[in-house]
């Protein structure tokens, strides 16, 4: 996990890759890259935006590290405490309410055996309820990481929590192949 | 099935690579755009096509084009709406997954029109998968020189990014998206300046819904009068529709506009009826910020016509006894639906989706969420349901943007159509205990009125 | 220039003006009330909605009303645009409704709140808002905390204007505060713990319109209908020097900058001439300063306005400026 003291830095592919990033925006523009020089940065320092790391964006973008603090508080996607390996975004609004999330919740807190907003001991998984993903005609639903798990049932989160815990960190940007039926 | 002018070739295998959405015929108007036409005769075809804004609001795309400001010297862009947000939409989620150089075709043609040199798709940060979809697809445009530096030999250029979001559906607002891109907090701007004058990076900037962008493919291929054949009066062309709730079929539908709301909910071509052999209770037609109606009202007008899937039908009767198509978020509900459930998840996400710029949408939602909570968790009172109303009523139209008109009207209209309902978990707080309360003993109104 | 009739009193004004300072070129009591908007502070207003008004008539070209309230501060006037600012009940109620939206989650900590007698949300509670709360659910709350030695940030009273922001955007080069969060939790903070330390900083708890940002070398020390206001000056390496001592006997017990009517700094002071010169004999004082009590406390009076009564003034000077001879005043009909 970064610590403070530990000198923040992208890995060369990511910097070129924030490089290519500021250069979709005009000159001088180049605050627009935040959003994507966000997710980058959390993908990189495990899952999330520590302090530190929300000044390193700062000073690449050459902006006032306000400025970042402002945005990635503002946007629900950050993670601005260190998260599970894996984190389940259970959408809870209307129509994935409607088919039943509120049982999938109810599952997943008792196969992990935490509440909502808590992260189990090991470490391996957190468990939030988000507002709804756009993914309403394949309700109830869970995002992980970059993927979405869809048509879930009670019996089948319980799979993907057991196939998901063989896994290593989920990734922000890629996502990841697992049936689960 | 009537008529598919964006989903037609949905099914083909591989449609989703150039090579092959290509061979379908794709790319088709970026030729007849470039080589055959000048962009204001693009934008002549989309004004007669009579197409409307897809992303929620209905506004004529070709008047919206024509407010763009084309003496300024400064560049101007085109801006693509891909934050779809609206609780019950995913309907342009399902066209970039499945069908990507649909959308990076109307992205060239529509650029070309408004004479944009760069476009930017804003994509939500959850579909962070499709945005790797849509730029595989723009790295194959430009392979086969459709982006890039003079396209197809011409002197038009066009550079196009996709740029996502991170999780706020106030960004869906399109000066918030603007702000968002610009790299900020997605506060809404003050109107005016509209878009079309100073948008992004202060330049004349054109936000339009994926769907609506798509739609000016078939607009450039068919020609806008022929497009305009298609749906009934106002209400031009094909939509998608989001089907989502309780039926047996869920999922994205492209419909000719002018099908009967009977049809698509009970047709097997469409929702394919209610599941669980229940009854049908409530529509909200279009996204979670439409009035709710009662099942008599969905299927039909109260002057007792049938309602038909078009702007105008929906509307009939005004927020008396009508709704709006919305984004075509069509969330069905069955006879054993909690309405106040219901309702207090949407206040919930408004209350979480506000961005708390100004204090009637910042105060007013978390107000409306609280007092919903008390009421469907048995700690309501009568005075409640009327301070509702009013809070709502005070929230309306006083904002700096739509988000709080949308979380004003599912209240309103929950408590108009459904009263009884609210007074029930007031008179009754031990039957509610349970979340599942109406699926173990059905609320039964005394009007008997709400089945169908 | 443009035409506009604002509560039925006509003014002619520059092009571009909006409602809120054609209104306030007009004064008087049609002038709406304002929270966040700060005519120095660029890209202020629009957000508080305390401001809302009616047009009844868009322009002389295109005279359909606008549908929705607007906000005053931030829609520009248009030649023949007709204004209704209290002559409107519409424009009342939604007020009305704003106000107690700003109050729900404020904690009404007037008796110990130092901003209290010349605070902005006082005003306009005791001018709009209802006597009682609809109110039942708990209270947003923040921890205090300060940012910097000399302000004290007390963001349960904050109405989230955003003018602080503002002033060290535009009078600082080196802001490290800012609005975090999103909606009802959002909030002004350094995120982490750093100091506002700025020549100029001190200017945000003058531009707060409640007792947010407050004085630290003040907190506690008297309440401000306590003091004595005097203009003074001294020669400022880094400010006019103009500003305000609020006194006791003879004792600075706080500098702040000098306000016009509706409240707004014109000339911005620096920190030295706020926090470091509580002596008297460091200023050369020019005498009391005139302040417009608009407060409850300072009006010495609590019985509430009547805006009946206020608007039934109003119609028959509309009346009068018609031409009829002038009704006869409420009080005068006694």
């Amino acid at each position: 996990m970064a610590t403070e003291k530990e000198t923040i830095q992208f890995s060369d592919s990511a910097l070129s890759k924030a490089k290519e990033i500021i250069g979709r925006y005009p000159e001088g523009k180049q605050k627009s890259a935040l959003l994507p020089l966000l997710h980058l940065a959390q993908s990189e320092f495990d899952g999330w935006l520590s302090p530190a790391v929300m000044d390193y964006v700062a000073s690449l973008l050459q902006i006032k590290p306000i400025e970042v603090y402002e945005v990635a508080t503002f946007y629900t996607m950050f993670n601005l405490e260190p998260v599970g390996n894996h984190l389940l975004e259970v959408c809870r609004t209307g129509p994935c309410w409607l088919r039943g999330a509120e049982d999938i919740v109810k599952r997943i807190e008792q196969k992990l055996n935490i509440k909502v907003g808590e992260t189990t001991a090991d470490g391996k998984f957190t468990l939030k309820t988000v507002e709804c993903l756009g993914s309403c005609g394949t309700a109830p639903m869970l995002q992980c990481g970059a993927t979405f798990f869809e048509n879930l049932s009670e019996e089948s989160v319980e799979v993907l929590i057991e196939k998901l815990a063989k896994q290593k960190r989920s990734s922000y940007l890629r996502p990841t192949e697992i049936n689960v039926g | 099935m009537g008529r598919q002018l964006l989903l037609e070739h949905i099914a083909v295998p591989g449609i989703e690579t150039f090579e092959v959405y290509r061979k379908m015929g794709g790319y088709a108007s970026v030729e007849k755009a470039l080589k055959t036409m000048t962009p204001d005769q693009v934008t002549e075809q989309v004004k007669n096509s009579g197409l409307r804004g897809r992303g929620g609001a209905g506004f004529p795309a070709g008047m919206k084009w024509s407010f763009l400001d084309r003496k300024s010297d400064k560049p101007r862009y085109l801006v693509c709406n891909a934050d779809e947000s609206e609780p019950g939409t995913f309907k342009d989620r399902y066209l970039m997954e499945k069908i990507p150089h649909l959308l990076v075709e109307g992205m060239i043609t529509s650029s070309y029109a408004l004479g944009a040199k760069t476009s930017y798709i804003y994509i939500r940060g959850e579909y962070m998968y499709v945005l790797q979809i849509l730029e595989k697809a723009i790295r194959e445009a430009y392979a086969a020189g459709f982006l890039g530096k003079n396209i197809l030999g011409t002197d038009y250029s066009l550079d196009l990014y996709v740029h996502p979001g991170a999780g706020a559906y106030i960004c869906g607002e399109e000066t918030a998206l603007l702000e968002s891109l610009e790299g900020k907090r997605g506060n809404p701007r003050l109107k005016p300046p509209f878009p079309a004058i100073a948008g992004l990076y202060a330049s004349p900037t054109v936000v339009n819904n994926v769907e609506t962008i798509a739609a000016v493919v078939p607009i450039v291929n068919l020609g806008g009068d022929e497009y305009a054949k298609v749906g009934v009066g106002k209400s031009t062309g094909t939509k998608l529709i989001s089907a989502s709730g309780h039926i047996n079929k869920p999922g994205v539908y492209e419909i000719e506009m002018g099908l009967p709301v009977e049809e698509f909910i009970y047709s097997d071509q469409y929702c394919g009826g209610i599941w669980k052999g229940r009854k049908l209770k409530a529509v909200v037609a279009g996204g979670s910020s439409v009035p709710i109606l009662p099942a008599e009202l969905i299927l039909k007008t109260a002057k007792g016509e049938p309602r038909l899937m078009t702007y105008e039908s929906l509307a009939d009767g005004g927020f008396t006894s009508g709704t709006m198509l919305g984004s075509g978020g069509f969330i069905v509900m069955d006879e054993t639906t909690c309405i106040v459930r219901n309702l207090w998840t949407f206040a919930r996400f408004y209350h979480h989706e506000s961005c708390g710029q100004c204090s009637p949408c910042r105060e007013g939602t978390g107000w409306m969420e609280k007092v919903l909570h008390r009421i469907e968790h048995g700690h309501g009172q009568m005075s409640d349901i009327d301070l509702l109303v009013d809070v709502a009523k005070k929230i309306e139209g006083n904002t700096i943007c739509p988000l709080g008109d949308a979380a004003a009207w599912p209240v309103a209209s929950a408590i108009r159509h459904f009263r009884e309902e609210f007074e029930y978990h007031v008179k009754y707080p031990e039957k509610v205990k349970n979340p599942k309360h109406f699926e173990i003993e059905p609320f039964v109104s005394s009007k008997q009125l709400v089945m169908v | 220039m443009a035409k506009v009739t604002i509560d039925g009193i006509e003014i002619e004004v520059a092009d571009g003006t909006t409602i809120l300072n054609a209104a306030r070129q007009l004064g008087g009591a049609s002038v709406p009330p304002a929270m966040c908007y700060y005519s120095s502070l660029k890209g202020s207003g629009g957000k508080c909605r305390v401001c809302l008004v009616k047009v009844a008539q868009g322009s002389s070209k295109d005279p359909r009303p606008i549908p929705k309230l607007v906000a005053s501060c931030s829609t520009p006037v248009a030649d023949g645009m007709v204004v209704q600012n209290l002559t409107s009940p519409e424009v009342l109620e939604a007020r009305k409704g704003v106000v107690e939206f700003l109050l729900i989650n404020h904690p009404l900590d007037c008796p110990v709140c130092d901003q209290a007698g010349e605070c902005d949300l006082q005003n306009l509670a005791y001018e709009h808002g209802a006597s009682t709360t609809r109110y039942e659910e708990e209270r947003r709350t923040f921890e205090k905390i300060d940012i910097g030695d000399k302000i004290k940030l007390h963001m349960t009273r904050c109405i989230l204007c955003y003018r602080c922001t503002m002033v060290a955007n535009q009078l600082t080069d080196n802001r490290v505060h800012g609005v975090l969060n999103r909606g009802d939790a959002s909030e002004i903070s350094t995120y982490i713990e750093k100091a506002v330390d700025n020549d100029f900083s001190g200017n945000m708890i003058d531009v707060c319109p409640v007792g947010a940002l407050t004085d630290k070398t003040f907190r506690f020390k008297s309440r401000v209908w306590f003091t004595k206001p005097m203009d003074a000056h001294r020669s400022c390496t880094k400010c006019s020097g103009k500003t305000v001592l609020w006194m006791k006997d003879n004792e600075v017990l706080r500098v702040t900058a000098r306000k016009d009517q509706y409240g707004e700094v014109k000339e911005f002071i620096c920190n030295e001439c706020r926090y470091d010169h509580k002596n008297a004999a460091d200023w050369t004082i020019e005498g009391p300063r005139h302040i417009d009590r608009h407060s409850v406390i300072a009006q010495n009076h609590y019985e509430k306005t009547d805006l009946l009564t206020l608007k039934k003034e109003i119609e028959r000077q509309i009346e009068f400026q018609k031409g009829k001879p002038l009704p006869l005043a409420l009080d005068e009909k006694k």
